[in-house]
């Protein structure tokens, strides 16, 4: 089929060609209303096929740079609270103390027995209100290593993150997240000053940068705003000041944890290594913790995770968007068929005035090709209107690669190919002497 | 009589219509030379209109030659007849057959069009086709506009325009009144001043008798060929 169409197109030169054109957008402006009535078909399917692939592609996006942010050669662990029938079986001890998580201990075994492990990342999270005098931040405070920002693909903004002799010397020195910063320091830069956690007074040593991830929705943020609000400081200091015990007291309750360490951050050498590396951590870590009171996290299985959804995703809306410009083919199918047997009468006074059986298939062909190709200019156009329009109501983050308008626009100019041949052949087909006798 | 423009020769064609093999002509021969002014004649199913296609290029014979200037264009491919109805031969239609979405001069301009000539050159023929008819104020209105008559001249002016061996006319005053009928006979006449090669095909004698040769046909053969 497509080879013949190419030899007609072939045996009708280029001045021929351009009149074509010329007459198809004529006979086409002739019936405005059907034309455009037959292209919204087009239009709507290659609409689709762009805003879905855009809204997909923002989403997958966000949640990509999410997860690259935990760093994809790192494998992390966070301590759990056990679930309430481990916690049962736990009562023998008769402690108020609810002993659980990641241990020193784990670190010097992952250290020892797995290799490829370059460095292992210790933190202990703290719940606790942040002070400049009167001002006040519902934190977390974060007791770490030096090189935390390093792993964690973040970088400081202002000022400096501490160092080994900060952790040495347990100074009281802390680095603020860039979320809080607006919060305690609306005016004045924080480098230098003073913030109070509990019943301890830190220096500001310097400020993170805004994350990526967590930069493009504002909104997210400020609806779980104590979630991304950090507060770094030296987990020797941290351990110094808070010990392996966190109270906390509520209305009528009282609690007590004991927990070492908050979560560890395992940076594996290769990248090919990290699910090994991951099962090992994991089966060390069964057989030396009874409750499971730790989590893994895997980014990079997260990211191959959500890569799977996305290909997915783009199945799902790539059959839908084919099936809507299948659908809009056939709508243009349907008014061709119609209209070559609506002109009968001109094919045989065209085909007794010289024309060839080519002549007339590229006549009616030239015909679907503008409205498939017309109805592909006005879908790439709604279609990169759309996800701004989506992206500006709805906040979300629409990504429209350049390619998709190209893949929608070809696949429409093939569709109008593939829906017009049919028509353009019986109109061609048709013997000359019965078209002109036809009423 | 050498060199004629046309020349049947034992032309014979028939049709299948299911089981029924219908003989529409049998072994017709003639020779047309240029500049003749000639109408077929005939009751209705004599095979007049069989005899049209043939001349016209849009049907091909079942047996016999049929020579176009010299050429035998019998056997033919669909291609080749296209380009032959194309440049040898000029078509005026009973019912006009105007393409009702373009304009005169765009009619006009149709054969030009399959010739593949440049656009200025076919605007300035058929221009000057429309003046001939006495049309050139009337080129930019859609056929829909124009009288039966007009509309007639426009269908000669695009007969004309690709400058062909033969015009052929296929009751080209059956849908006239008799004023513009006669109008449009007298153009014909002026054709043939002119030395053009004209067949009428027609039943209406008026018209018929204006032609110099008249062959009249029965039952798919000549009956006779009268020279005037």
């Amino acid at each position: 089929m497509t080879s013949a169409s190419i030899s007609v197109i072939s045996g009708v030169t280029g001045t021929r060609l351009k009149r074509a054109v010329r007459l198809g957008f004529k006979s086409l402006w002739l019936h405005r209303l059907r034309s455009l009535l037959t292209m919204l078909g087009i239009v709507f399917g290659v609409c689709s096929v762009i805003a879905m692939l855009a809204i997909g592609e923002g989403a997958s996006f966000e949640a990509q740079e999410k997860i690259k942010s935990l760093g994809s050669q790192n494998i992390i662990l966070r301590s759990t609270k056990p679930p309430e029938e481990q916690k049962v079986t736990d009562k023998g001890s008769q402690s108020y103390v609810l002993e659980y998580g990641i241990t020193y201990t784990d670190i010097k075994r992952i250290r020892a027995t797995i290799p490829g492990v370059t460095v292992v990342m210790p933190a202990r999270n703290i719940r606790e209100y942040a002070w400049n005098i009167s001002r006040r931040v519902d934190c977390e405070v974060i007791g770490t290593v030096p090189w935390y920002p390093a792993m964690r693909n973040q970088r400081v903004a202002s000022g400096r993150f501490f160092t080994d002799a900060d952790m040495d010397s347990c100074s009281s020195v802390c680095v603020l997240g860039a979320e809080m910063v607006p919060a305690l320091f609306p005016i004045e830069s924080p480098l230098g000053k003073h913030v109070r956690v509990g019943g301890n007074y830190y220096t500001v040593i310097g400020v993170m940068e805004r994350s990526a991830a967590l930069a493009n929705n504002d909104t997210v943020i400020d609806a779980n705003k104590s979630v991304a609000q950090h507060l770094f400081i030296p987990l020797e200091t941290a351990r110094l000041r808070y010990g392996d015990v966190l109270m906390r007291r509520r209305a009528g309750t009282f609690e007590a944890e004991k927990i070492q360490l908050h979560e560890i951050t395992v940076k594996v050498d290769s990248l090919e290594a990290v699910t090994q590396v991951a099962e090992a951590i994991k089966t060390l870590m069964e057989r030396n913790h009874k409750k499971t009171d730790y989590e893994i996290v895997v980014p990079l299985e997260l990211l191959r995770r959500a890569e799977e959804t996305k290909r997915i995703f783009n199945i799902v809306l790539g059959s839908i968007a084919a099936i809507s410009l299948l659908v809009g083919g056939i709508g243009i199918m349907n008014i061709m068929l119609a209209s070559v047997t609506e002109r009968t009468r001109e094919i045989g006074i065209r085909r007794a005035l010289g024309a060839r059986r080519r002549d007339i298939i590229v006549q009616f062909l030239v015909e679907t090709v503008i409205l498939s190709g017309a109805g592909g200019i006005l879908g790439v156009l709604l279609g990169v209107v759309i996800p701004f329009i989506v992206s500006q109501a709805a906040g979300m983050k629409t990504i429209i690669t350049f390619w998709s308008p190209f893949l929608a626009f070809t696949i429409s100019g093939l569709v109008g190919v593939v829906f017009g041949i049919y028509p353009a052949l019986r109109a061609a087909k048709m013997d000359p002497v019965e078209a002109l006798r036809h009423e | 009589m050498s060199n004629p423009i046309v020349h049947f020769e034992n032309v014979r064609k028939t049709y299948q219509m299911g089981p029924v093999t219908v003989e529409a002509l049998r072994g017709v021969t003639f020779e047309i030379q240029a500049g003749e002014y000639i109408s077929i004649m005939g009751p209705s199913g004599c095979g007049k209109s069989t005899m049209l296609n043939l001349l016209g290029c849009l049907d091909r014979p079942s047996s016999g030659h049929y020579r176009l200037g010299g050429e035998d264009v019998s056997q033919m491919n669909d291609d080749a007849l296209s380009a032959v109805r194309g440049a040898r031969l000029g078509f005026v239609f009973q019912s006009y057959n105007l393409i009702q979405q373009l304009t005169v001069v765009e009619n006009i301009e149709i054969p030009l069009y399959y010739q593949d000539r440049p656009e200025q050159q076919s605007r300035d023929m058929a221009h000057r086709m429309a003046a001939r008819v006495g049309l050139e104020q009337r080129l930019e209105h859609k056929p829909f506009e124009l009288s039966g008559g007009q509309q007639q001249r426009v269908a000669i002016a695009r007969a004309l325009v690709n400058e062909p061996l033969v015009i052929l006319a296929d009751e080209p005053t059956g849908n006239l009144d008799s004023t513009s009928g006669t109008e449009i006979m007298k153009l014909f006449d002026e054709l043939h001043e002119q030395g053009k090669t004209l067949i009428l095909v027609t039943h209406d004698p008026t018209v018929g008798q204006r032609a110099r040769r008249t062959i009249r046909l029965r039952d798919g053969q000549i009956e006779s060929d009268v020279r005037r």
